[in-house]
């Protein structure tokens, strides 16, 4: 390709641009963190005497131990059972294709735009009628069923691109159904499987409307639902605030700097998908 | 949305049936329908997860929607007047407006920003450089959207980052409490949805333009064709379907945007940034209008309904 110089450069520092503004943002909220507690900081400015204390405090006062045993709990119950729920139904929508089974395809397309704000009235009071209001199954549940659009369309996707002549040598040497979705088709679809796993994980620790609605103790909430009671009690003592979101937000930019290429990709991949 | 296998429906393809060597008609019949029982049985715990939690709680909502009901007492019939307050009360038609409004800051701004700027940065996508930036630039779609609320109501507060740089660059007379003010709160949401949505753009279209072959941009160049006429013609058709999806994805999150409004304003000052996911909020668990909030929540729906569709036509739709 023919580029000149110039080009690169001006390529370059648009980059530096974005990236600046993308992390300014966090440069400021963790210089804000290390100011007195209860101060109005300005801007970006170093404290004079950093208050690296506030961090310890913010982690006391969120009762981050218990914050970040609430949402494992919640992603084991959720990422597990939608995977292994959309696997299987993949499998059949696009591997078996039974009849009818176009008609289902469709019925769950139906489900993948849709806004969460526009069931959550009626799931409140199913969910209340279920009596598991307050506790951690009226997030995990819905969100199964929430995932399930997105991820047997995912899965399906997945199976119907698995080629047909591998499924039909293994018929002709015998192998059962079970054989055939265990030995060929599972091995074949770690990547997508992988894929999923994250972005559920992803969505679930991020989930904040069903966490607030369903869930009046913050203790039983996601992550995000906790960040949402922790502004509503500190939202006041800045630094605090500041520092307690960071920790808040540092289980998930771990996770996402250690698996950071999947990511992209999943994600990437997710929103051509969906 | 898109259909990835648009292969007709053929029944007992890949089924059993079809692989075996011919067999006893009957034996055949039975294996087939054994097959496809065990298929069904295969995708029933996901699409009764998926009725029980997803589709009777619309088909609820369709029915509440035609009550009056304060959640508690009994409800009685109200006909189409929960739609009509909907369509017609000031505030609910405002929250409506805010969401199309947003559209502009949550949607067009951040395609607009990653054209520009991936059309730039196409020389040296395979850079080091480049490859941090992906990271650097995926991370507010990592955080919670409640963070990226909490972040940025410190830094477009009255003492906040944005107005450093503007006294910095001699504009003082600009700064404000960008979230507390009338006239600038529902824009200040904006950039917030700006910069959270900005990143997955770019990523995404930049990976659509190192896809587009470069032998078409030295052959446009040695034809004498400028700049802007290759990206016209060469570069915008290109990225078409990464474009059709950032635009799906990002009108849906303006359309449907709770979580970075509900940190930053909480629809306030007034009702200047309140949107319908908010209002429905507020209606179904403060003000216990059942009915209103359910009808709402319909019109939401469609709402979201009515610009996909249309947009997946007009972007994808005529490509073949």
């Amino acid at each position: 390709m023919i580029v000149s110089r110039r080009e690169k450069i001006i390529g370059r520092v648009i980059l530096v641009v974005l990236m600046l503004v993308t992390v300014l943002p966090f440069a400021s909220i963790f210089v804000t963190a290390l100011h007195e507690p209860g101060s109005y900081p300005r801007g970006i400015e170093w404290p004079e005497a950093p208050h690296w204390e506030n961090f310890a405090l913010a982690f006391q006062s969120a009762d981050m131990f218990r914050l970040l045993g609430s949402s494992v709990l919640i992603e084991l119950g959720v990422v597990p059972a939608a995977v292994l729920l959309a696997t299987l139904a993949g499998f059949g929508l696009g591997h078996l294709r039974p009849p009818g089974a176009r008609a289902l395809f469709v019925v769950f397309i139906l489900g993948l735009t849709l806004p969460f704000e526009g069931i959550i009235t009626p799931l409140y009071f199913q969910i209340r009628d279920l009596g598991i209001l307050n506790t951690r199954w009226a997030i995990i549940l819905p969100l199964i069923g929430l995932f399930m659009p997105f991820a047997v369309i995912w899965m399906r996707a997945n199976f119907a691109t698995i080629p047909k002549e591998l499924s039909e040598a293994a018929r002709v040497d015998g192998a059962t159904t079970w054989h055939l979705f265990w030995r060929i088709h599972i091995p074949l679809s770690v990547p997508a499987i992988s894929s999923l796993a994250i972005l559920l994980f992803l969505w679930t620790w991020n989930q904040f409307l069903l966490a607030i609605v369903l869930v009046a103790d913050p203790a039983q909430r996601t992550m995000a639902g906790a960040l949402g009671a922790f502004q509503g009690r500190y939202g006041t003592d800045i630094p605090l605030l500041c520092a307690g979101s960071l920790l808040i937000l540092t289980p998930t930019l771990i996770v996402f700097l250690v698996f950071q290429r999947k990511f992209v990709s999943a994600l990437l991949q997710g929103s051509l998908k969906g | 949305m898109p259909t990835p296998a648009s292969t007709a429906p053929t029944p007992g393809l890949g089924g059993a049936a079809r692989s075996r060597p011919p067999a006893p008609g009957r034996r055949a019949r039975r294996r087939r329908a054994g097959g496809h029982l065990l298929a069904y049985a295969l995708v029933a715990p996901a699409a009764l997860f998926y009725a029980f939690f997803v589709l009777r709680p619309i088909v609820a909502s369709a029915q509440y929607s035609f009550y009056d009901w304060n959640g508690v007492t009994t409800a009685t019939w109200a006909g189409f007047d929960n739609y009509v307050a909907v369509l017609s009360e000031p505030k609910l038609v405002g929250a409506i407006l805010n969401a199309f409004e947003l559209i502009l800051y949550f949607s067009i701004v951040p395609v607009g920003i990653a054209l520009f700027a991936a059309n730039l940065i196409r020389s040296i996508a395979a850079s080091r450089l480049a490859a941090a930036a992906r990271t650097v630039l995926f991370i507010p779609q990592v955080i919670p959207l409640v963070a990226a609320g909490i972040i940025w109501s410190w830094q477009l507060s009255s003492d906040g980052l944005v107005n450093q740089v503007l006294r910095a660059a001699g504009l003082d007379a600009v700064t404000r409490a960008w979230l507390g003010d009338f006239d600038t709160a529902l824009p200040a949401v904006g950039v917030i949805g700006a910069w959270v949505q900005t990143g997955l753009c770019l990523v995404l279209i930049l990976a659509g333009m190192t896809r587009i072959d470069a032998s078409l941009y030295e052959a446009a160049r040695i034809d004498g064709a400028g700049p802007v006429r290759e990206f016209f013609s060469i570069t915008l058709p290109g990225v078409r379907q990464e474009i059709a999806v950032c635009v799906t994805v990002t009108v849906i999150s303006a359309l449907a945007s709770f979580d970075i409004i509900y940190v930053a304003t909480q629809g306030g000052p007034g009702d200047s940034t309140l949107v319908p996911g908010l209002q429905i909020f507020y209606l179904a668990f403060f003000e216990r209008e059942i009915g209103t909030a359910s009808a709402f929540s319909i019109v939401l729906m469609a709402l979201v309904i009515a610009v996909v569709l249309p947009l997946q036509r007009l972007l994808r739709g005529s490509e073949s």
